[in-house]
């Protein structure tokens, strides 16, 4: 192995400093929400408890951000299934090139670049008219997956721009039905990239603020909840809610992880030798 | 019959993205065209044909004013996402040689853009306050004798947080493209004497041009469409076009809104027209 240049050693430095820069904040909070009871907003720390993690429990101390929560929960995992079931067809449907395909195309890029606020402002303004009420299952649902769906497609072309059509010919050669074919040999082939699809419909939408503010209704999901408390929280309660939240995040982001990882393992232990020239 | 069959099939699998995108993009641009020819009293709206809330943005220099700002912050946010975000990318995919190792740290960059941005942006009030890390720190190394007061609630803090949200958008797409670059044509151009920095500048910049107009045209639309950002870390005292439209809407001026958000979203469009005819999207995924 040659020698590492120099700027190997300066780059990695940026490097670092880029990583504190992007977690050194939330760890900051994280620390903070610890907070003795007397504590402020800022370092220095006044003792350390879990008071304002208890505090999370009290109904007057934080309002509904337990019922915001299951909320979030609920709305994240159908936007998630629906973001899956939609960008495989929509993903499959743009490889035959249809007649009509780069309008849709461009109908799903101009979706994920719209300014959230015209969503929100639109969707609402439309309920409105027709008489409809706002709520953050119907309303809500629909506003968020104008932001997951785009992102779905996206790497549902990732994904098969790099797809080998062998396999697709090789089942077909041997008598497969069109179904067959999708169900027992493309489906299982990209199926590690659809979790990387449920993982991002799932956290977009639970993280998803902007285009949900004005078609949630009255009933707020989590990250709404939280806004709100940041114009008349002003204790590390919501530093507490923050660390809370950011930690199901994270603990989100591992299980999906964990699924690719195990995946990747089941394959490498079940899967044949084909092509490896063995 | 082949080929029909085709067309019907890939039209009957676009169904359920055609009917999303119909009922929750193009129906409320089109009910935002109309609205914001609709006139509004303090309380409601009613159906009519005039251009006044156009005359009003046309004629405002405060508009205007917002309208620059909002430019100004897009502009100053993109110099530093695309700084940070190609040279991480860089580092990434030319000085790390392990794949493993590649992924792992590519995931570290990666992460915070699946937790939630309003506590990403909240967890900057206990670093830039004014009696904050930074202000603390900086007095007791001695370099200033009184807290800065512009670390927080300016355009120091939002272009700040803009950055620290959206150079995830760089760092994907110039990666991506940074690891489909041949290795053979860096060779070739050490095998003729190119320095290292000749090397980056005449053969990886030109062939990650695609990945840099991508990054691009996510952060120049987050952040002018943005309007959380600026109201949360300027404390309400700086203003782009997103907050005017939000300003309008909880004031129940709902046409006036409309107006704003037809002229931000030709503006963007006309934006990303130009950043297109650089790149073409399908092709670099």
């Amino acid at each position: 192995m040659e020698r590492r240049p120099r700027s190997f050693y300066l780059l990695s430095a940026f490097f670092v400093l880029f990583l504190l820069f992007l977690y050194g904040p939330t760890l900051t909070i994280a620390i903070l929400s610890f907070q003795g009871p007397q504590g402020g907003l800022t370092f220095p720390m006044n003792g350390v408890s879990l008071h304002w993690f208890r505090d999370l429990f009290e109904e007057q101390a934080v309002g509904d951000i337990w019922g915001a929560f299951r909320r979030s929960f609920a709305l994240g995992f159908m936007v998630m299934v629906t973001t899956v079931v939609v960008s495989v067809l929509t993903g499959l449907a743009f490889r035959k090139r249809f007649a009509g395909s780069g309008v849709l195309f461009y109908l799903a890029i101009t979706s994920l670049v719209i300014p959230s606020i015209l969503i929100s402002l639109g969707v609402g303004l439309i309920f409105n008219q027709l008489g409809l009420k706002i709520h953050w299952a119907t309303s809500g649902f629909g506003s968020q997956l104008t932001w997951t769906l785009p992102f779905g497609l996206l790497i549902m072309f990732a994904v098969f721009n790099r797809f080998d059509k062998s396999y697709e010919e090789a089942a077909r050669d041997q008598g497969a039905t069109a179904w067959q074919t999708i169900r027992f040999v493309v489906l299982p082939i990209i199926a590690p990239s659809l979790i990387g699809v449920a993982l991002f419909g799932f956290t977009l939408s639970y993280d998803e603020f902007a285009r949900t503010l004005l078609t949630a209704g009255s009933y707020n999901t989590l990250p709404l909840e939280i806004f709100g408390m940041t114009t008349n929280v002003t204790t590390p309660v919501i530093y507490a809610l923050g660390t809370l939240t950011t930690l199901f995040s994270l603990g989100i982001i591992g299980v999906f992880l964990l699924a690719v990882w195990v995946m990747g393992k089941r394959r490498a232990r079940f899967g044949t030798d084909a092509g490896k020239g063995v | 019959m082949q080929i029909r069959n085709r067309h019907i099939l890939g039209w009957l699998e676009a169904i359920p993205l055609t009917v999303v995108l119909v009922c929750f993009l193009v129906a409320p641009i089109v009910m935002i065209v109309i609205v914001s020819f609709w006139g509004a009293t303090e309380f409601s709206i009613y159906p009519a044909f005039q251009f006044d809330n156009y005359a009003y943005l046309f004629g405002s220099e405060v508009v205007l004013r917002v309208f620059l700002a909002t430019f100004k912050y897009a502009l100053i946010s993109w110099a530093f996402t695309l700084a940070i975000g190609f040279t991480v990318a860089y580092f990434l995919a030319f000085h790390i040689r392990s794949q493993s190792m590649q992924i792992a740290l590519f995931l570290l960059c990666t992460i915070p853009f699946w937790t939630s941005n309003i506590i990403r942006m909240i967890s900057w009030i206990p670093f830039l306050g004014r009696n904050g890390i930074a202000n603390q720190t900086l007095i007791s190394w001695g370099v200033i004798h009184e807290p800065l007061e512009w670390l927080l609630y300016s355009d120091f803090s939002v272009i700040l947080a803009f950055v620290h949200l959206y150079t995830l958008f760089m760092v994907v797409p110039i990666f991506n493209t940074m690891m489909r670059i041949d290795k053979s044509l860096l060779e070739a151009a050490r095998d003729n004497g190119a320095s290292g920095f000749q090397t980056l500048r005449h053969v990886i910049l030109p062939l990650t041009k695609p990945g840099i107009m991508i990054g691009t045209i996510f952060v120049v639309t987050l952040v002018m469409g943005d309007f959380i950002t600026v109201r949360f870390m300027s404390g309400s005292q700086r203003a782009n076009v997103g907050r005017l439209i939000s300003n309008d809407i909880g004031l129940l001026q709902y046409p006036s809104a409309a107006a704003t958000a037809v002229v931000l979203l030709c503006t963007v469009l006309i934006v990303i027209a130009i950043l297109l005819r650089f790149v073409n999207i399908r092709k670099e995924l």
